[in-house]
């Protein structure tokens, strides 16, 4: 970063947000300063006010929220003062914007092209023909497949990593000196995540752009970032170089964020077999096979991770083994004996016996049911419990997920993240299962939360005896909880082992590529990363 | 890297940070909410009280019977006969009172069992999206292809018009709607997690609709409720005032209108005898736009739309 000139200051920016009747802080006076070029990595939980942030270094604010105080000056110009049209003007023109869900954020009746180049020819930075010329351009240096046609598609017709690196064409468009990446990569599977970060890094630098770059994933970050900015309820709790802060962080909380990862679980030999998969086929209607020949075999009071990709059939492993979706063949036993395909064949002791969390806790509870309607039907439907006994039981489960009374007559919606997903296990634990089927429990949650609930998992299993499948995309969370692991691709399972022997090479290509496509805590990993990689084409 | 130890010794699940809304009793809850009603709101809620008033002690309020009949045919204006006289000489005000009681009593247990039938098989198709719901579904598809009015005037002369044909025949044709509406409504909360939930712990499709969606879906029910109830309410005196509806001697504001419709012809020369027949007309007309003017509100209320601040 050569040149000194700065582009964006924010001084004491204050943010308030309208919720529940009144008024409250959301930014409680943070200072950012931005020069040319640079890219300011902003970090922390839900909560902390990073969009926010993000989005009043464009001057603007959600509504329902409203800046307070402070100034935001961007080049030399006051955004604060600006009028909703001034503003408009610098939106999509100098400054742009990349959200999170690529999705959600385009229409899905255009074609890719049109919309990629729509706010530079409404801006009239350049005519349609020239600016279809520049989107070709920037497809390629964002390593898109056949640049020239790809942007004659519709959104449903490429890749959520593609469709991601479209929106970031559709951002450098209209050549602006800030963009703000709202978490962009957050909903891409790991594999794919590599190719955008790649991308979007190669691009920022070739035209020099200034980026604010918003996540809770410090390794992505990390690999983007020169600086970092830490944010916790609306304030700033660290700010430093990236590599001087990785290498030394001060804060406590700082530090809590960088060492996520130090649960260990020793792998235990497996004994016997809880649940057995076999020659298992299986497809939603007609279409092609999801499951194409899964054999799994889930060891007795351990935990199975199931590890794939988006669509490697993860997900659908788990519908067949509760029953949602019988298989087209093969069989599942449950303690050596045959478990009916289908849900409604099952006796009630079965379905007592197998317990699924959902990755959404959100939805995954009734909105208009309190933690006592959650907890106690099941204690009611399995076990008979009623009045004073269902009540203390519900106690005993509060205490277990290391809650207490006081969430007894809350709603979900007056729950956290983390709180919703222990009312989840509790409920699951409720009805006294042998097998608990962990969808992605962790991945909606951020690292500190995670950790807890990951703990909570391993201790209750140590108390309880139950046994866990965990599927899941996350190779951290592998490491740190599971002792036996099952990679799945596209509709089959590619390897199948303990722990140890899955994360040790040799490792077959698929494995291979997942395992190194997963960010590390070191500045540096991408450049090495894309260096290997293309050393291996080479 | 500098790692300690035991990074969340001070980390509790129990002390994350929520919003936990205080906790009121329902009436607290009903007055906090009426507080912030608008005027049209407050309006529509006074109307229907003193309809719903009127119906319940009719007999408090109207002087004579609703079906006396006094030997004077379409007397005018007076001070025992408030409004006159209709051509058999009974007395229209307290026919008018009478008519609150008979046509908002229809209409409430017609909308009532539309609701039931509609709102059920709504639910049930939605829930099991088979056989069951393509059958319901096309089923209704060729109810709703005639014109109701039509249809229910066809069936009143097959069935006769007694006032339980009428509150069945109006029921069927309207549940085709709350049959629409509930099924849609509640596909999109038949697809969350917490109902995939219920059916893997086994329960039944009663718990599965009672428990689970019925809650999430009452909003949109309860607004349908008061349209539904106007349509019923118009449909009834618009039978009424074409011969098949609500049958005489009891008095109903439709067939009211009919029978001293004539008396327009008077205007030059009596205009009271020319506004008996508007009364009844502007009853009906005043309790549909009261009705209307709650479920508006209602609907705002529950939609999640926001005046922005």
């Amino acid at each position: 970063m050569s040149t000194n000139d700065v582009l964006l200051t924010m001084r004491d920016v204050r943010i308030d947000g309208y919720s529940d009747d009144r008024w409250h802080h959301i930014i409680n006076g943070v200072d950012i300063t931005l020069k040319r070029g640079e890219i300011l990595g902003l970090i922390g939980e839900s909560g902390a006010g990073k969009s926010t942030l993000g989005l009043a270094a464009m001057g603007f604010a959600r509504p329902g929220c409203k800046i307070v105080g402070g100034s935001i000056e961007f080049d030399g110009i006051d955004l604060l003062k600006l009028n909703h049209a001034e503003l408009r003007n610098l939106h999509g023109s100098r400054i742009a914007y990349v959200a999170q869900s690529a999705a959600a954020s385009f229409n899905p009746a255009h074609r890719l092209i049109n919309q990629t180049i729509e706010s530079t020819v409404s801006h009239g930075i350049s005519d349609i023909e020239t600016a279809k010329e520049d989107a070709i351009e920037l497809y390629r240096d964002l390593q898109l497949p056949d640049p020239e046609h790809i942007g004659q598609r519709y959104p449903h017709q490429v890749s959520g990593g593609q469709l991601q690196r479209v929106m970031t064409a559709m951002a450098m468009s209209s050549r602006p000196d800030l963009i703000i990446f709202d978490e962009p990569t957050t909903a891409l599977d790991v594999t794919t995540q590599v190719e955008v970060l790649t991308a979007m890094r190669t691009i920022v630098e070739k035209y020099n752009t200034a980026a604010i770059y918003i996540t809770h994933d410090l390794a992505v970050v990390a690999q983007m970032a020169d600086a970092i900015k830490v944010l916790r309820y609306g304030e700033t709790v660290e700010d430093a170089p990236t590599r001087q802060m990785m290498a030394n962080p001060k804060e406590t909380y700082t530090q809590s964020l960088w060492a996520v990862r130090s649960i260990e679980k020793p792998p235990q030999p497996a004994i016997d077999t809880v649940l057995e998969i076999n020659h298992v086929h299986a497809s939603y209607g007609k279409s092609v096979k999801v499951l194409n020949n899964i054999n799994i075999k889930v060891p007795r009071g351990q935990t199975l991770a199931v590890v794939g990709e988006s669509g490697s059939g993860k997900s659908t492993t788990a519908r067949v083994i509760t029953g949602l979706l019988p298989p087209l063949e093969g069989n599942i036993t449950f303690n050596g004996n045959d478990l009916p395909a289908a849900l409604k064949n099952r006796s009630k002791k079965q379905l007592q016996s197998i317990q699924m969390i959902y990755q959404m806790a959100d939805t995954a509870m009734n909105p208009r049911h309190t933690v006592r309607d959650i907890i106690g039907r099941p204690l009611h439907f399995y076990l008979g419990l009623t009045g004073q006994a269902q009540d203390q039981r519900i106690m005993q489960l509060l205490h277990l997920i290391e809650l207490d009374e006081s969430f007894l007559e809350r709603y979900p919606s007056e729950l956290s993240g983390g709180q919703k997903q222990r009312i989840c296990i509790a409920r699951a634990l409720a009805a006294e299962p042998e097998l608990i089927i962990c969808d992605e429990v962790t991945s909606a949650l951020d690292q500190i939360v995670q950790e807890g609930i990951l703990k909570l998992l391993l201790r209750l299993q140590k108390e309880l005896g139950i046994t866990y499948i965990f599927i899941t995309h996350d190779i951290a969370t592998v490491r740190a909880i599971a002792d036996q692991v099952v990679v799945m691709y596209q509709g089959k399972v590619v390897e199948q082992g303990g722990k140890e022997e899955i994360f040790t090479a040799p490792f077959p290509e698929y494995t291979e590529l997942l395992l190194s496509s997963v960010p590390e805590m070191d500045p540096d990993w991408l450049t090495q990363l894309q260096q290997q990689r293309a050393a291996a084409d080479a | 890297m500098n790692t300690p130890t035991t990074p969340h010794e001070d980390y509790s699940a129990a002390n994350e940070v929520t919003l936990v809304k205080a906790r009121r009793s329902v009436l607290q809850n009903v007055w906090r909410t009426l507080k912030t009603a608008p005027p049209t709101a407050w309006f529509g809620m006074v109307v229907i009280c003193l309809y719903l008033i009127v119906a319940l002690f009719a007999p408090l309020f109207a002087p004579h019977g609703q079906a006396q009949v006094f030997p004077m045919a379409y007397a005018p204006w007076s001070d025992e006969f408030l409004l006159g006289t209709d051509a058999l000489g009974r007395d229209v005000y307290s026919r008018l009172i009478y008519g609150a009681r008979n046509t908002i009593g229809i209409a409430v247990a017609t909308t009532l069992l539309a609701f039931l039938i509609g709102g059920s098989l709504g639910l049930m198709a939605a829930i099991s999206r088979n056989w069951l719901d393509q059958v319901l579904s096309r089923f209704v598809d060729v109810l709703m292809a005639i014109p109701s009015l039509i249809f229910a005037l066809m069936l009143l002369s097959i069935f006769g018009s007694s006032a339980i044909n009428l509150i069945f025949i109006i029921a069927v044709l309207d549940a085709t709607r709350v049959f629409r509406l509930t099924r849609a409504v509640a596909l999109n909360v038949v697809v969350m997690d917490y109902v995939e939930a219920a059916k893997l712990r086994g329960e039944g499709l009663m718990w599965i609709m009672r428990r689970e969606i019925l809650p999430n879906i009452m909003p949109p029910l309860v607004a349908e409720f008061g349209l539904r109830f106007c349509f019923v309410f118009l449909t009834i005196a618009a039978l009424s005032f074409l011969g098949v509806g609500i049958q005489p001697p009891t008095a109903d504001w439709g067939s009211m209108v009919r029978e001293n419709a004539g008396l327009i012809q008077f205007a030059e020369y009596d205009l009271t005898a020319a506004l008996t027949p508007m009364i009844p007309a502007a009853a009906i007309a005043l309790l549909t736009v009261a009705v209307n003017f709650v479920v508006d509100w209602f609907l705002h209320q529950t939609s999640g739309l926001r005046d922005e601040h």
